[in-house]
C-alpha cells in the first residue's frame, strides 16, 4: 500500500498538524520552558479561548482567527492576574513547584466546570470559508482547514521568537529565565518581567483556541487530551527554546501522521510519546535545550 | 518526641472519630419515608462524555413523568424520580444504585445511558431479582441471560451484527457487483462492537477487506486516515465512529475527495442537530444507521406531540434542539415500564417482569416486544440515506425528505441514490 | 508500649471491619467505604514518592490500571485465585515503577513527571489494542455471589481493601521512620547536598518509585470486581491522578497521616456529593478545595493541627 504520493501527503499533513501543535504548545514553552511554572491548566484556557471565539462567531459572524486575535489582550490580563496569585502564594515563600502544580490542577477543574456550566457538554463547531476546501500542489493535497491554522501557528511562533530575541522585554524574559539575580542587579524587576512572560504565554491561548475550533468540534473536557502533548513537545524541544518547541511539534505531527497512514492510527499517540520517552532517556535537555 | 506522639494521637483519634461518624451518618441518613409516591431511581450521565445524550434523555423521562402524574400517576400513586449523575464513569455506578436501593429505597430502577454504564448495574439487580430497563446498551445481558432485563433500543437479539446488517445487504444488492471494502472506526466501545459485527456481515456480501484499522478517539486530524483509505480504492467504506470523529471523517473525506460507491456505516453523531446543521450538504449521500427519523412511514401515535413538548424545553436545557435520536427512546422506555406496572396491577418486581416478558407495548416509537434475552424480538435498526440537504438551516431536518429510510423494506420511505457521488451533485 | 500500639490499632480496625460485615446489610456503605479505602491506598502510595521525596507522579492511572489489567488477564487466562492476583498486580506495577525510575530518575524531577504522563498514554494505547482483555470495548466481569464466609461479594472486596489500606499506611509509616525515610527527606530538601553527604539518592528514589507503584497496582487489583466491568476509559481515569495528588496535599505530605486524613475527607466529600448535589459542582468542589488548601494551608491539615497542638502545649 506504500506509494510516494501517500508518503508525501502524510508528511505534509504531519507538518500542517505540527504547526497547529506548535501554536498550542507555545504558551507552555514560555511559562514552563522559560519560567519553570508548570501551568497544567493551559490547555483548558485554550478551550476557553475556543469557546470565546465560538461565542463571538455565533453572535457577529466574525472570522475565528480574527476573533482569536481580538481576545488576546483579555487573556494576557488573565495571565497577569493568575501569575500574581501564584507568585504571592507560592514563589515568594520559596515553596517547591509541587504546590504550584496542585494550584494549577485546581484551576484546571474550576475552569473546566465553568465552561460546562456556561455551555453545556454538547460539541460546538463553527463554519468558515476555508473549512472543507483544499488546494492541490501536484499530487499533494492541502486541506485549508489545517493549512490556515498551520500558517497562523508558524506566524505566531515567529512573532514570539522575534519578540524574545529582539525587544527589550523579550530579552529581559530570556535573562530572567537564566539568572534572575543578575537581572535584578541590572536594575530590572524580575517579578514584573515574569508577570509579563506569563501573561504572554496565556495570551497565546486565545489564538490557539481559535485554531482548535477551526480544526475540530470542541467540548469542555477536551483540554485533558492535550496536557500530555504540550508538555511533551516543550520538553522534547528543549526548555526555553521557542525554535525547539516548533521543531518538536513538527516532529510529533509528522510521526503521528506517518503512523496513522502506514501502521494504523491506534498507535499514533503512543508513537509520539514513545519518541518523548526515548528522547528523555537519550538526550534529556531536549533538541535545543539550554 | 513525646509531644509529637501526643499530637499524632490527637489527630489519630480525630480521624477515627470522623471516619466512624461519617459511616454512621451515611448508614442512618434519614430518608423521606413517603409511602405514597412510586419512586423510580437511576443514574444518568449528566456530565462527562455521554452527557449530551444523557441530559436529553433525562428531559424526555421527565416529560413522561409529568404527563403520567397529570393523569393520576401509576396505580394511583404519583411518580417520583430519584437520580444521580454517574458522570459517565462506570466506577460510580455501583455506589449510586446501592444507595438508591438500600437508602433511598426506590420502588424501581432503570439504567443510565450507554453499555458501559449499564454493565455495573446488572449484578446488583440480578442479586436482588429486580426488573431493569436498559437504555441503549449493547449486549449487556449476553453473559448473564437474566430474565428481567429489557433493553429499549431496537437492536434485536444480535446487536453487534444488526448495526451493519442492512448496510451490507444494500451493498450486496448492487449491480455491478461491489468487490472491496474499507473498515475503520474509533478505539471505543460501540465502534469496536459495530466493526466486529461488520466483519461478519461483509462476508455474506462477498466483499474483500482492503483496509481495516482503528484510530484513537482523540485523533485531531483524519486526513492521513482518509488518504490511506483512498489509496486502497475501495468500493465500500464503512465507518463506526462517535460524534467528534464522525464529523472529522466527513470533513476529511470531502477535503481529500474520497468517493466510494457506498459510504457510511455506524456513525454516531450525524443524528445530532448540532452536526447536521454544521455539516449540512456534506452529509448528502451518506448511508448511516438511525433509530427514528421524521419520515411518513414512521409516524407513530404520540411521537409528534412528544417532540413538540421536548423541543419547547430543549434550548433552555442546552440539549439537542430536535431530539430525534435518544429522547423518544428514553420516553418510550418509561412508557413501557409504566404500562407494565399498570398492566400487572402491581409494583411487585416479578409480576412486572413477567408482564414485560409476555406482552407487546404501544409506544411513540412503535410497537415494542421483547425477546428472550431482553432485546427486541424483531430488530428495527434503520438504514437511512441523507439526501437533498441544502444549506445549513435546522428546519429542513425537522420534517421528512432529508433522511430517507432505505431498509428494512417495511419502513422504506425513499430510494437509494447510487453511487455516493451522485448524491453530492 | 510504643511499638505495640500501632499493631493493636491495626488489629482493632480489622476487627471492627469484620464485625461490620457481619452486622451491616446496607450494601451502599460497603461500596462507599471501598472507594474511600482505595483512595487511602492510592494517596499513601503517591505520597511515598511525592511527599517524602518531592517527585510528582502524574501517572497514578498507569500503575492502578496495570494492577487491574494484570488481575484481569490472570483471571481470564487461568482463573487464578485472589491472593495470586494481588501478588501479580503488585509485582507488575512495582516492576513498572522500577523501570520508570531507572529510566528517568537520573534527571530533574520535572522530566520524571512528564514521563509519567507519557507512560499513561503509552500504556493505555497498549491496553486498547489488546483484545484478550477486552481492548477498547472492555470486558464484563461476573462476581461470585458469595465468597468465603461473607454473605455478599461487596463485603469481601471491602475487607480486601481494608487490609490493603492498613498495609499501605503501615508501609508508609515504616518507610518514614526508617533510614529510608530520612534519606528521602534529605533528597526532598536538597538533592545535591544529600548526594554530597553520601546519601545513595538514586537507589532511594528508585526504591520509593517501586514501592509506590506496587501499592498503586495493589489498589487496582480488586477494581474490575468492584465495577464488574473493566475498560480502559474507567481504569485510566484522570480522577485517580488528580485525587491521589490532591488528597496528600490536603492532608499533609510530610507524614503517613496526611494522605490518610486527606483521603478520608476528600473521598467522603466526593462520595456524599455524588449522591446529593449536581455533579458539575462535584468537580468544582475538588478544584476549589484544592486551590484553597494549597494557598492557605500548604502543610495540609496535619500541619495545621500540629501547629495548633504545639501552641496548646507551649
Amino acid at each position: 500500500m506504500f506509494s510516494f504520493d501517500l508518503l508525501a501527503n502524510a508528511v505534509v499533513a504531519g507538518i500542517l498538524l505540527g504547526g497547529f501543535y506548535a501554536a498550542v504548545s507555545l504558551g507552555i514553552s514560555v511559562t514552563f520552558g522559560l519560567l519553570d511554572v508548570a501551568n497544567i491548566a493551559h490547555p483548558v484556557f485554550i478551550i476557553a479561548g475556543a469557546y470565546a471565539v465560538y461565542a463571538v462567531h455565533t453572535a457577529f459572524a466574525l472570522d475565528p482567527i480574527l476573533a482569536g486575535l481580538l481576545f488576546t489582550p483579555l487573556f494576557y490580563g488573565l495571565g497577569v492576574v493568575i501569575y500574581r496569585i501564584y507568585y504571592v502564594s507560592f514563589e515568594r515563600a520559596g515553596e517547591q513547584s509541587l504546590r504550584g502544580l496542585v494550584f494549577f490542577f485546581g484551576l484546571l477543574f474550576i475552569a473546566e466546570v465553568s465552561l460546562i456550566l456556561a455551555y453545556g457538554v454538547d460539541y460546538r463547531m463553527i463554519e468558515a470559508p476555508y473549512i472543507g476546501r483544499s488546494v492541490s500542489i501536484g499530487p499533494i493535497g492541502i486541506s485549508l482547514r489545517l493549512g490556515v491554522p498551520c500558517v497562523v501557528g508558524l506566524l505566531l511562533t515567529l512573532a514570539l521568537h522575534l519578540f524574545l530575541a529582539k525587544t527589550f522585554y523579550g530579552k529581559a524574559i530570556m535573562a530572567v529565565s537564566q539568572d534572575s539575580l543578575a537581572l535584578r542587579l541590572m536594575g530590572a524587576n524580575p517579578i514584573q518581567i515574569k508577570t509579563i512572560a506569563f501573561g504572554l504565554g496565556m495570551a497565546t491561548a486565545s489564538l490557539a483556541g481559535a485554531l482548535l475550533i477551526v480544526i475540530v468540534p470542541i467540548e469542555p473536557s477536551m483540554g485533558r487530551e492535550y496536557i500530555g502533548r504540550v508538555f511533551a513537545i516543550t520538553v522534547l524541544g528543549g526548555m526555553g527554546s521557542i525554535g525547539g518547541t516548533l521543531a518538536a511539534a513538527l516532529i510529533l505531527g509528522v510521526a503521528e501522521s506517518l503512523t496513522s497512514t502506514f501502521s494504523g492510527p491506534s498507535w499514533a499517540l503512543a508513537v509520539s510519546f514513545g519518541i518523548l520517552l526515548l528522547a528523555l532517556a537519550v538526550r534529556p535537555s531536549g533538541l535545543f535545550g539550554r | 518526641m513525646v509531644r509529637k506522639g501526643t499530637g499524632g494521637m490527637h489527630v489519630w483519634a480525630l480521624v477515627g472519630a470522623l471516619l466512624g461518624a461519617l459511616m454512621l451518618a451515611i448508614a442512618l441518613a434519614p430518608v423521606s419515608q413517603a409511602a405514597s409516591p412510586l419512586r423510580i431511581g437511576f443514574g444518568m450521565a449528566l456530565t462527562g462524555g455521554l452527557a449530551a445524550n444523557g441530559k436529553a434523555a433525562l428531559l424526555a423521562m421527565e416529560i413522561w413523568r409529568d404527563e403520567v402524574n397529570k393523569n393520576g400517576g401509576l396505580l394511583g400513586r404519583p411518580v417520583e424520580f430519584v437520580y444521580y449523575d454517574d458522570q459517565t464513569k462506570p466506577a460510580s455506578v455501583p455506589g449510586i444504585y446501592t444507595k438508591l436501593l438500600d437508602i433511598d429505597k426506590v420502588d424501581f430502577v432503570v439504567s443510565g445511558y450507554g453499555t458501559n454504564l449499564i454493565a455495573p448495574v446488572m449484578p446488583i439487580v440480578i442479586e436482588r431479582n429486580l426488573v431493569l430497563m436498559g437504555l441503549f446498551g449493547l449486549a449487556n445481558n449476553e453473559k448473564f441471560n437474566y430474565p428481567y432485563y429489557f433493553q429499549i433500543g431496537p437492536n434485536g437479539p444480535e446487536p453487534a451484527k444488526e448495526f451493519s446488517k442492512a448496510f451490507f445487504e444494500l451493498a450486496a444488492a448492487q449491480n455491478p457487483k461491489l468487490r472491496t471494502v474499507a473498515l475503520t472506526g474509533a478505539d471505543a466501545e460501540f465502534p469496536h462492537s459495530a466493526l466486529t459485527g461488520a466483519r461478519e456481515n461483509l462476508k455474506q456480501a462477498g466483499l474483500e477487506v482492503v483496509y481495516d484499522r482503528t484510530y484513537p478517539p482523540t485523533t485531531t486530524d483524519f486526513t492521513p486516515i482518509v488518504r490511506a483509505i483512498k489509496a486502497t480504492n475501495p468500493d465500500v467504506v464503512f465507518v463506526a465512529s462517535y460524534p467528534p470523529d464522525s464529523v472529522g471523517m466527513v470533513l476529511a473525506a470531502h477535503e481529500v475527495g474520497l468517493q466510494p460507491k457506498l459510504f457510511g456505516g455506524g456513525m454516531v453523531g450525524l443524528q445530532f442537530a448540532t452536526f447536521q446543521t454544521k455539516l449540512g450538504p456534506k452529509l448528502n449521500g451518506l448511508v448511516n444507521y438511525d433509530f427514528w427519523v421524521p419520515e411518513p412511514t414512521l409516524n407513530f401515535p404520540g411521537i409528534n406531540e412528544f417532540l413538540k413538548k421536548y423541543q419547547a424545553q430543549a434550548e433552555k436545557q442546552g440539549v439537542d434542539p430536535l431530539g430525534h435520536y435518544l429522547p423518544p427512546w428514553a420516553y418510550a422506555m418509561m412508557q413501557v415500564l409504566g404500562q407494565a406496572i399498570e398492566g400487572a396491577k402491581s409494583a411487585d418486581q416479578k409480576a412486572v417482569g413477567e408482564y414485560l416478558r409476555a406482552q407487546a407495548f404501544d409506544t411513540i416509537v412503535g410497537k415494542v416486544k421483547f425477546g428472550s434475552n431482553g432485546e427486541w424480538d424483531k430488530p428495527r435498526v434503520l438504514l437511512v440515506q441523507y439526501q437533498n440537504i441544502q444549506g445549513t438551516d435546522l428546519g429542513q431536518f425537522a420534517g421528512p425528505g432529508k433522511r430517507v429510510v432505505l431498509l428494512p423494506a417495511v419502513w422504506k420511505s425513499g430510494s437509494l441514490i447510487y453511487p455516493y457521488a451522485e448524491a453530492l451533485k | 508500649m510504643k511499638r505495640i500500639w500501632p499493631v493493636l490499632a491495626a488489629l482493632s480496625i480489622l476487627g471492627v471491619g469484620l464485625l461490620l460485615t457481619g452486622v451491616m446489610e446496607n450494601r451502599y456503605v460497603y461500596f462507599a467505604a471501598y472507594v474511600i479505602l482505595q483512595y487511602i491506598v492510592l494517596a499513601t502510595a503517591w505520597n511515598i514518592l511525592g511527599g517524602y521525596t518531592g517527585y510528582v507522579n502524574f501517572g497514578t492511572p498507569a500503575f492502578f490500571a496495570l494492577g487491574a489489567y494484570t488481575a484481569t488477564f490472570l483471571m481470564l487466562a487461568c482463573k487464578a485465585p485472589f491472593p495470586v492476583l494481588l501478588l501479580a498486580g503488585g509485582l507488575s506495577s512495582g516492576l513498572l515503577g522500577l523501570g520508570l525510575g531507572y529510566l528517568t530518575l537520573r534527571l530533574k524531577g520535572v522530566f520524571f513527571s512528564i514521563a509519567t504522563l507519557a507512560l499513561t498514554v503509552v500504556l493505555q494505547t497498549l491496553i486498547i489494542n489488546w483484545e484478550f482483555v477486552g481492548g477498547a470495548k472492555g470486558i464484563s466481569i461476573i462476581r461470585p455471589a458469595t465468597i468465603l464466609f461473607f454473605s455478599s461479594y461487596s463485603k469481601f472486596l471491602f475487607m480486601v481493601m481494608l487490609c490493603l489500606a492498613i498495609g499501605a499506611v503501615a508501609a508508609a509509616r515504616w518507610v518514614e521512620h526508617s533510614w529510608i525515610g530520612k534519606g528521602l527527606t534529605a533528597i526532598r530538601d536538597n538533592e545535591e547536598a544529600a548526594e554530597c553527604m553520601g546519601v545513595p539518592t538514586l537507589k532511594l528514589k528508585i526504591l520509593a518509585t517501586t514501592l509506590s507503584g506496587c501499592l498503586m497496582g495493589l489498589a487496582g487489583v480488586p477494581f474490575p470486581w468492584h465495577v464488574t466491568l473493566i475498560e480502559p476509559g474507567s481504569a485510566f481515569n484522570l480522577d485517580y491522578a488528580v485525587n491521589s495528588l490532591a488528597m496528600p496535599m490536603i492532608g499533609g505530605t510530610t507524614t503517613w497521616l496526611g494522605p490518610l486524613v486527606g483521603a478520608v475527607l476528600l473521598g467522603a466529600a466526593q462520595q456524599v456529593a455524588t449522591v446529593t448535589i449536581s455533579s458539575e459542582l462535584n468537580l468544582l468542589i475538588v478544584g476549589g478545595v484544592l486551590v484553597a488548601f494549597v494557598i492557605l494551608a500548604p502543610e495540609g491539615l496535619v500541619g495545621l493541627v500540629r501547629r495548633l497542638v504545639k501552641r496548646e502545649h507551649a
